[in-house]
C-alpha cells in the first residue's frame, strides 16, 4: 500500500493522455500498416499465397500493437500497471481460446471425414456407424 | 477464524485506506469491459475460423468480397479514430468548441462506415448470400454484423456526449465520459484491424 502515500494527490489523473504528436505518430504508422497488407492482396505481388498470409497477419499484429499503446495508451506505467496486466491476460484467453478452436476443430474434421467404405452397403457396416440412410441396417 | 470488525459508520472501506476521488477507478474498469468484450470478439473469430471454409456450395469470399470497399470502409474508421484523438487533445486544451467539433468529424466518418458497411451487407443479401446461405455466411455476417453494431452504440454515445459537453462543459465527469468513449472507439478500431485482415485480406490470397 507504500504507493498511495505519494500518489494520492494525483488520483484520477494517473491515466496517461496522448500528445499531437502521439496520435499523430500512431496515425502514419498505422496507415503505413494498413496500405502495405491491402496493396500486397488487391495486386497480387508475392507469388506464394502463404508468404502473403504470413505478412499479412505480421502486419496486422504490429497495427494493433500501435493502435494499444499510441491510441489506447496502454503502458506499462498507466492505472499502475493494471490495463497492461488485463490486455496481456486477454491476450492468452484469446490465444487459448482461437487457436484451441481452430487446432480441435481441424482435428475433428480430419478425423470424420467419411472414408470410402463408410457408405453402407451391406452387412458388414460395422454398428452404430450408419449415416442415418433409411437402408443402412439396424 | 480471522474476525473482521465492520465500521460503525457503514463506510465499506478501512478507516485507513486513503479516500479516491469519485470516479477515479471509472477508466480502468472501463477498460476491464473492453477486455471482456475482447473475448467476445475472439469467440466470434474463432468461430470465422473454424467456418469459413464451409460454404455449403454457395457462394466464397472471392465471389462476394470487394476489397476497394473494405480499403474505403478502413480508412473511413481510421480517420475517425485520428479525429476522436484529436478531439481528447481539445479536451486537454479544455476548449469545448473544437471538443464537439471534432466529435461530430468523428461522427461523420462513423456514419459513413456504417453507411457502407450496411451497403455491403444489402447487396450480399440481394444476390441470395445472406446469413442463411451457408456456415461461412453465418459466421461471416455474426463477427461483422457484431463490430458493426458496437459502431453503432459507439455512435448514439457519441451523440449523446456531444448533447452533454453543450449543457455542462467539460467537467471532470464529462472529461472521464469522453476518456471512456475514447477508449471504446480506438478499441473498435482494433478489433476492424482483425476484420480486414483475417476475414477479407487472408481470405481473398
Amino acid at each position: 500500500m507504500a504507493h498511495h502515500a505519494h500518489n494520492d494527490a494525483h488520483h484520477g489523473d494517473d491515466h496517461s493522455h496522448g500528445s499531437f504528436k502521439s496520435y499523430m505518430t500512431g496515425f502514419i504508422l498505422s496507415v503505413i500498416l494498413t496500405v502495405i497488407p491491402f496493396w500486397l492482396v488487391m495486386e497480387e505481388v508475392l507469388e506464394n499465397p502463404t508468404a502473403t498470409i504470413l505478412i499479412v497477419t505480421g502486419f496486422a499484429v504490429a497495427q494493433i500493437i500501435v493502435h494499444v499503446i499510441y491510441f489506447l495508451h496502454v503502458t506499462p506505467s498507466a492505472e499502475e500497471g493494471w490495463t497492461l496486466t488485463s490486455t496481456v491476460f486477454t491476450l492468452v484467453v484469446v490465444f487459448i481460446m482461437v487457436a484451441g478452436s481452430v487446432w480441435v476443430m481441424f482435428n475433428m474434421n480430419a478425423n470424420m471425414m467419411p472414408a470410402h467404405d463408410m457408405t453402407v452397403t451391406g452387412a458388414e457396416a460395422p454398428e452404430g456407424m450408419g449415416s442415418g440412410d433409411p437402408e443402412s441396417p439396424q | 477464524m480471522s474476525h473482521v470488525t465492520l465500521p460503525k459508520d457503514g463506510a465499506f472501506h478501512l478507516p485507513e485506506e486513503p479516500h479516491h476521488p469519485e470516479g477515479a477507478s471509472t477508466m480502468l474498469g472501463f477498460y476491464i469491459y473492453l477486455m471482456s468484450d475482447c473475448l467476445i470478439f475472439a469467440v466470434l473469430f474463432a468461430t470465422y475460423a473454424v467456418l469459413g471454409g464451409s460454404y455449403a456450395a454457395g457462394p466464397g469470399p472471392k465471389e462476394l468480397f470487394e476489397l476497394d470497399l473494405i480499403a474505403v470502409n478502413t480508412a473511413m474508421l481510421l480517420f475517425s479514430s485520428i479525429t476522436y484523438g484529436f478531439a481528447m487533445l481539445a479536451m486537454q486544451r479544455h476548449n469545448s468548441k473544437q471538443v464537439i467539433g471534432w466529435l461530430l468529424v468523428t461522427a461523420v466518418f462513423g456514419a459513413a462506415f456504417l453507411c457502407i458497411e450496411l451497403y455491403e451487407f444489402h447487396h450480399l443479401i440481394h444476390i441470395g448470400a445472406g446469413p442463411q446461405r451457408s456456415a461461412f455466411l453465418s459466421a461471416f455476417f455474426l463477427l461483422v454484423g457484431t463490430h458493426g453494431l458496437h459502431v453503432t452504440f459507439g455512435m448514439i454515445w457519441l451523440f449523446t456526449l456531444v448533447f452533454q459537453v453543450r449543457k455542462f462543459g467539460l467537467t471532470s465527469a464529462m472529461q472521464r465520459r469522453l476518456g471512456c468513449l475514447s477508449l471504446f472507439w480506438h478499441f473498435l478500431d482494433v478489433i476492424w484491424i482483425g476484420v480486414f485482415t483475417f476475414v477479407y485480406l487472408v481470405r481473398m490470397v
